[in-house]
Order: C-alpha cells, then structure tokens, then sequence
C-alpha cells in the first residue's frame, strides 16, 4: 500500500466490551443463522480448504492411473469423471470459496467497516454452496456416472451424449453462480460504501481493489454461465438445438459463450492473489509497495482485456484468419499489465531488508511459478505454436503453473500472513516452512514434466498413454503424491495454531501496513463499530 | 532388516524398470516434416528463448535481491516507490518484444489458413472412437481404428513398440503432394492431430474444417485426437503414411478395386453362416466398444442388445434404428458409415448372437431396397 503517511487513528476498540452480549451464539445455530463476517470467512476457508482435500484425492486417483502405461486402477468412464469433477471442484468448491472467505474476513478489517454491507445475504451466499456441491457430488452415485465431460463441457459431448447425471450438474452450477453473484454483489457494496472517513479510492489496499475488480468481473460473466448451461438444459430436455448442426444450432456457439464465461473465471481466480502478494511482499521487504497506482492500472487493464480474448481457447476450431489474429494479439497484450506487476514486486523486494518467513516464501515462489505460468501462457497465445501445444499436457502444465503455485499458493500466503490475527496465535514456523518447501518440491515435481509431456505430443485428458511418455508421467505422479500429502501437514499445522501456540501481538509482522493491524489479535467478534479515520 | 531393504529395491527397480528400459526423455517439440510443422518449430523456440531471457533478467534481479538484500545481513531498507521514468520503459519494451514476436506468427498463420490449389482432397470423419477418411476424387473410403489388443490395455500383454499409436488402416498419402483436409465428425467434437505435420484441426459435427499439408520425405507420421470425445478419447490415434507416388497409384487402384469388389457382394446371394461370420467382425470394430463384445452393453448410456426388444423383435425397426440411429442418444446412423453387406450381416448377427436365437436373415438386398424406399 502505497498510502505512507497514511495515519490511522487509534481503535483500540472499546465497543465490543459495552455489548458483550453481542458475541455468538451456542452451538450449530450460531454457524447457521450468523451474520458476521468473521463466522461467514471462517465458514467458507474451511468449506473450501475440504474441498480442495476432495478434488486433490480426485487428483490423486488420476496421477494413480496414469502412473504407468495401461490401465490398472480405474476405467475409462470413470477416469473422465474424475477430471471432470477435480476440475469442477477445484474451481468453484476450493480457490473461489478460499478468496470469498479472504474477502470476508479481510475487507471490512482493511476498510474499517463494522461488517459486510449485507450481512444476511452474506450468509444465504455461504449456505448455497454446501447445497450446490452436495447436488455435484451426488451425481457420483447416480446411475450412468457423474458428469465426464471435462469441466468445459463441450456440446455436444455433453448433451445428446452427456450422462443422465447432467441435468444435476447444470443445476449446481446455477446455484454456484447465485451464491457467487450474491457474494459479488457484497464485496461491491462493502467497499463503495463502507470504507472509513479518508479511505478514498486510490488509498485502499490492493486486496481491496483486486476484490473490487474481481467483484465486477463476477458480475458479469457468472450470469452468462448460466446461461450457457441452461441452454444446454433446454437442448437435453426440452428438444432445442442450440448446440445441434442436425436441428440447425451449433456446437461452437457453446465454446463462444463458454469461454466468454471462461477467461474472465481465471483472472476472477488470479486478481484476490495478486492483491494479497502486495501486501505480503511489502510487509517482508520492510518497503513500500513500489508502484502502487500502476498495479491499480494494471489490474483495471487485465479486467478489461480479459473480455476480449477468450477465442484464444478455441484456436483449433476453425475461426476465420482475421478472428484469430484479433484474438492472438489481444491475448499478447495481456503480458504488458501482467509484466508491470511482476516488475513491480521485483522493484519492491530490491534493496529492501527481506525475511523469509512462510507468507514470504509462498509469495515470493508465487512471483517466480507464476511468471513461469505467464510465459507459458504468452507462448500459447501465439496461435500457429498453439496448434501444436492446444490440448496437449503443456496446457495442463501451464494452468497449473497459474492455479497451484498462483492461486493456491496466494491462498496459503495469506492464510500464514492473517492467521495470527485470526487465531490470536504465532503459527508454527518451522513446520510452515517444511510445509512450504515440501509444495513447493512436489507441485514443480508434478507439472513441470507436463510441459516436456506436452511438447513431445501427449495429449490431455486420456487415461492411457503411448510408452515414449512413461518416464515423465511416472516422475509427476510422484510429484503429485507428494504435494497431496503435504496438504494434510497445513490441516494439522491451522488446527495447532488455532488450538494455542505463541501470543500473536496486534501487529505480528514489524514490516506490516494496514487498519487490519490496529486492532487487536484474535480480532474481536465485532470490530470498528465506530470507524477509524484514515488521514 | 536387510531383507526388507533388499524386498524395497526389488520393488523400486521392478517399478522403475520400463522407464529404463525405454529411457525416453524427449523434453521438446520435434520440428517436424513439413513446412508449417517447421515453422512453427521455428516460432516456438524463438519465443522459448525470448521468455528465456527475460525470466533471467527479472529473475536475476529477484535472487540478487534474496541474497544481497536480507535483514539478516544487516541490509537497511530503501524507501522508494515509484520511478516514472522506469516504469514506463518497463510498459514500452514488453510491448516492442510482443511487436517483434507477433510478425513471424502473423505470416506462418497466413501461410496455414491458403488451403487454395491443393493436389488430393481427403474428407476426414470423426467418429466415436475412430476417423473414417474419404478420397473424394476416387470414390472410397475407409475407416480407420484402434489397432492396439484390448490384452496390452489391460495390461495382459507386454505392450508393442507404437502401443496405442498403431491402427489397422492409415491414411495414404503421396509424397510431393499438396494433400487437403476437409475434417467434420459424426458425433461429437473430435480433433486430428499430427505434431509432425503440423496440424491440429477440430472436426465439428455439421461443420467442414480445412487443413493442409505436403509431406516430402517417405514415412510413417503418428498422432491422436486432441479433443474429449467421451470414454475412448484416448484410444483412436491418428496414422499418415507418406509413400513415393508409384506406390501411391498402386495402392489406389487396389482400393478402387476392393471398393468396386465390395459394391457386387450387395447383388450376391448370402448364406446365415456367412452373414453371421462377417457380422461378428463387423460388430467388434462398429459396435462392441459401446454395446460390448458380448452384447451386454453399459446401461443406462448404452442399452444390452442381448435380448433386447429390438434386437429379438421386429425387423424393420432393428434395421431402421442401426441405419438412422436415434437422435438424442449415442446410438448413431450406421446407414453411411457401414457397407450394406456389413449392415446386413451385423444386424444378422445382433439378431442371432448370445442367445437372440431369432433365425432371421438379414440379406444385402434387403437393405440396399429399404434404403432406397426412403
């Protein structure tokens, strides 16, 4: 936060004290019926942190089966069911839900507002979502198997060849979407009108404004996923031909609006990261953020870049040449913001004074896989090499490289940055750093292979694969394995650290900007009753 | 305890025998054999080395940073945030690098998308799970599937040399000559690809796709399909096989031959043993991934044929709905992928097979007049 100078004014907040009798309620119902920002974050880390143990156990299966060649653990059907759901569950069940919990519990602690704009809506928002994956997860048990079209779900794969499971599938997605739309709405509310006297725009945090921008993002593509699959519902039961050539429909129009759905959902799942990493990286460098308003820009500019070229998914499809140059060169643009950014935290960490606590390991391994994620990306967007690596392994190993130790990583960064003033208690260093060290081993053991997978010609999503491919798919299950059972080492390491540990101060971090750092640690049930000024 | 040592590294050398054994460690695209696949070789390693490049420099700054600029090391921390000057440069020179990697992309997407003045022209039909590929200038065509046993899938047999990159009939081509695709699908999206071509094309039910390419030098090219097409994505390869013209022409006059040979089959009389013969071969390659070998299929997506109300019923709708498939299912319309000899003799078998003891024959015949009713 480029905000020096920015004073806070003292909040030792004495509000809650008065109206002690505000605190929870007992029991389950406390959970259920909570309007507090705080349950409501809670609730969605640890729904999200469950699901991404459940989509990473789908992923565990896969690398089990393409262990070696042939087919040892499981069939063909029900290896696309796998991919599909790890996909579909690693997207909307784990690193959405993980960056709403983020916002919910962070935003109004970083804006100094009491709550979220609308608290019950907050809470409705959560509640759909155990709904909505109890519905996916069903179609595992249902006859014909759960969806295996891949999560893109291509029509007519997905339609007149789709299982009779599908029908559940598009439903849980319509109920995803309102949760997320209505979680959006929130996050828009709460910054545009809860922010502390002072707070104008260009002083709020970065997560602040990521979120913001993620929010309008949210806003407008969810609805055209949903619209996307209702008409793949009106084409499986109600006898249209939206995606049917034989009744005069067409299957491209599904990836056309799929993808315009699409490419936004992955910056929806990269900005709250890059937000969180401006904090993190400043805090560690004991400097300020170096260019804070080109980062605002930037990310304004990815948004809005991010709307014009998802034909770049669909480069094999046969779009006319003048379509494809468009999309191949507005796709390029998008590595000028992304550099700034990278640059940026570069020009942050430089002649700072750096420590290499957990949250700054996760970050700073985010800016290098990341950027290695970029690259890949920027040589995807060249449409002729695209018609070489599209649907191959190396587009595996690309979005891999931006989801894991992108997204994911950001999510453990903040989750070590923040989890001191969530629990009141220091985290185990060492064992975040095992922790750390272990990821960060396995994930570049699992996907970097991919790209040598990729380039040498194999292709995704088969259950099976030619002999030349052997060694590097056995190299990435082991890496897999060991990045899946590392996971359980951070369950263990929260729940320590929830459970007591070392008392966190209110400030833990000396290098640390920000209103979330004024009050105390655990953060109170209810803070800035009364807001802070920001001068 | 040296027992369970000397057990873990039988284990781990059991495990990691076939790696070693085939020791391939191909880390990079092959240039290929044609002249696209070659230029986008070309791009592609420009670009790698491009971004190459530029992640050392920034990288190189980020660990000089790590190492040089710790508290530990008693750094003290600078305090500046912004610099105009350099991060406009760092907005300009990204954009000149993204100008100057654009240029050679835009001229080889050019040169890709001009499928005008080609020699041969071959439609290619995706199905599920096999291609189908038509000579539209010589009137027949063929399918092409899977040639790997089902026994060195499921791990019964040691796996062979092009295990799941080999099929019973390649596409011929000749060397020299400009051949072009016009790829579509039966079903549903499937995508055809050789890397050593350098091709990559979707086919797309309902829509026609082309593509081109000239091979110059005698051999076999492998590829698969890249785009999800349902449970056996994985299991139809793509095989070109590139000879000199002479054997080209050769190989053509014997495919007109056998195409016209199997025209006069539909006028000839047909024995129930002789139906029944050709119509289990039929049934493994056109129907048995679906319905299985033994007709019990895989409910409820793919309904049992053995002793099925259609199969044991009536006969006019068992040939209507292995003709004409059933739109809204996976079952597809056989009438113009399957000879009318092989239509008959796998309707004769389905009716015949695993107990659906009907005793009807299905004759050519019948099926060339049902089709010409329609």
């Amino acid at each position: 936060m480029a905000v020096t100078g920015v004073f806070m004014s003292s909040v030792a907040d004495t509000h809650t004290q008065d109206h002690g009798h505000h605190g929870p309620a007992k029991g389950f119902s406390r959970w259920l019926l909570t309007t507090n920002h705080k349950d409501i974050g809670t609730m969605y880390l640890v729904f999200s942190f469950t699901m991404f143990l459940l989509g990473g156990t789908m992923a565990m299966v896969i690398r089990a089966e393409l262990f070696q060649p042939g087919l040892q653990i499981v069939q063909p059907e029900f290896f696309n069911q796998m991919t599909t759901m790890h996909g579909l569950i690693m997207i909307f069940g784990a690193v959405m839900p993980a960056f709403v919990g983020l916002a919910n519990w962070m935003l109004p602690l970083m804006i100094g507002a009491p709550d979220m704009a609308l608290p019950r809506m907050n809470n409705w928002s959560f509640w759909l979502l155990p709904c909505a994956f109890l519905i996916l997860l069903s179609t595992l048990f249902m006859q014909g198997g759960a969806p295996n079209f891949g999560w893109t779900a291509y029509a007519p794969l997905s339609t007149t060849y789709g299982p009779p499971s599908t029908t559940f599938f598009i439903f849980a997605i319509h109920i995803m979407g309102i949760s997320s739309i209505m979680g959006a709405i929130n996050v828009i509310a709460t910054i545009l009108n809860l922010r502390a006297p002072g707070m104008t725009l260009m002083k709020m945090p970065l997560f602040v404004w990521t979120w913001l921008i993620t929010a309008f993002l949210l806003i407008a593509v969810m609805p055209v996923l949903a619209g996307v699959v209702t008409m793949m519902l009106m084409d499986i039961n109600f006898g249209t031909s939206f995606f049917d050539a034989s009744g005069g429909g067409d299957p491209v129009l599904f990836q056309h609006v799929f993808w315009f759905f699409g490419h936004p959902e992955v910056y929806i799942m990269i900005l709250p990261a890059f937000g969180a990493i401006s904090h993190i990286i400043p805090a560690f460098s004991r400097k300020p953020l170096f260019g804070y308003a080109s980062m605002v820009y930037a990310v304004g500019a990815i948004a809005l870049l991010s709307f014009v070229v998802w034909a770049h998914h669909m480069f094999t499809v046969g779009i006319p040449i003048v379509g494809q140059l468009f999309f191949m060169y507005a796709t390029m643009l998008i590595a000028v913001p992304t550099g700034v950014k990278v640059f940026n935290w570069v020009a942050t960490m430089f002649r700072g004074s750096l420590t290499f606590e957990a949250p700054m390991l996760f970050a700073v391994a985010f800016v290098i896989l990341f950027t290695i994620g970029g690259f890949s990306g920027l040589m995807l967007a060249i449409a002729p090499a695209d018609f070489q690596y599209h649907d191959t392994y190396f587009v595996v190993a690309h979005f891999h490289y931006v989801l894991v130790p992108g997204a994911i990583f950001g999510i453990f960064a903040s989750a070590y940055f923040w989890l001191p003033k969530w629990t009141g208690h220091m985290y185990d260093e060492t064992l975040a750093k095992t922790h750390f060290w272990l990821s960060f081993i396995g994930m570049n053991l699992a996907f970097f292979p991919m790209h040598f997978l990729g380039l040498a010609g194999m292709p995704r999503r088969i259950p099976d694969y030619a002999l030349q491919f052997a060694d590097f798919n056995m190299i990435s299950s082991i890496g897999a394995f060991m990045f899946g059972a590392t996971q359980l080492l951070f369950l263990f390491i929260v729940v320590k650290c929830v459970r007591g540990g070392e008392k966190a101060p209110a400030k833990p971090w000396d290098g640390a900007e920000g209103l979330e750092w004024t009050v105390p640690s655990p953060a109170p049930y209810h803070t800035f009753s009364t807001p802070p000024e920001v001068k | 305890m040296r027992v369970h040592a000397k057990r873990a590294g039988a284990l781990a050398s059991g495990l990691m025998l076939p790696a070693m054994s085939m020791a391939d460690w191909t880390v990079n695209m092959s240039p290929g054999v044609t002249s696209t696949s070659n230029e986008i070789f070309s791009l592609h390693m420009t670009i790698l080395w491009i971004c190459v490049v530029i992640g050392l420099v920034v990288f190189g700054v980020m660990f000089w940073s790590i190492i040089a600029h710790r508290k530990s090391r008693g750094h003290k921390p600078a305090n500046f945030h912004e610099n105009t000057l350099v991060e406009i440069l760092w907005t300009i020179i990204p954009l000149v690098i993204l100008v100057v990697m654009a240029i050679p992309a835009t001229a080889t997407l050019v040169d890709m998308y001009d499928t005008s003045e080609a020699d041969i022209d071959i439609k290619v039909t995706g199905y599920q799970w096999r291609w189908k590929y038509d000579y539209l200038d010589e009137e027949f065509g063929y399918f092409s599937n899977l040639a790997t046993p089902l026994d060195q899938v499921q791990n019964r047999q040691d796996k062979g040399e092009n295990y799941l990159l080999e099929v019973d009939n390649p596409l011929i081509v000749p060397v020299g000559k400009r051949v072009r695709l016009l790829l579509t699908a039966n079903d549903v999206i499937h995508s055809w690809w050789v890397p050593a071509l350098g091709i990559k094309k979707d086919a797309i039910p309902g829509f026609i796709n082309e593509a081109w390419f000239q091979v110059d030098e005698p051999g076999v090219y492998r590829g698969q399909c890249t785009e999800l097409c349902g449970k056996n994505h994985g299991f139809m390869p793509v095989v070109v096989e590139a000879v000199p013209g002479e054997e080209y022409n050769t190989w053509l006059a014997e495919q007109k031959a056998a195409a016209r040979k199997e025209r006069e089959l539909t006028r000839q009389d047909w024995t129930m043993d002789q139906l029944m013969a050709r119509g289990k071969k039929t049934y493994q390659t056109a129907c048995a991934a679906c319905h299985q070998p033994d007709g019990s299929g895989a409910p409820p997506a793919f309904p049992a044929l053995k002793g099925s109300a259609i199969a044991t019923g009536e006969k006019m709708a068992h040939i209507d709905i292995v003709l004409n498939g059933k739109s809204g299912t996976a079952m597809q319309a056989f009438g113009g992928q399957l000879s009318e000899v092989d239509l008959a003799a796998v309707i004769t078998y389905e009716r015949n097979a695993w107990g659906n003891n009907t005793g009807d024959i299905v004759t050519p015949k019948e099926i060339l007049d049902y089709k010409n009713q329609k």
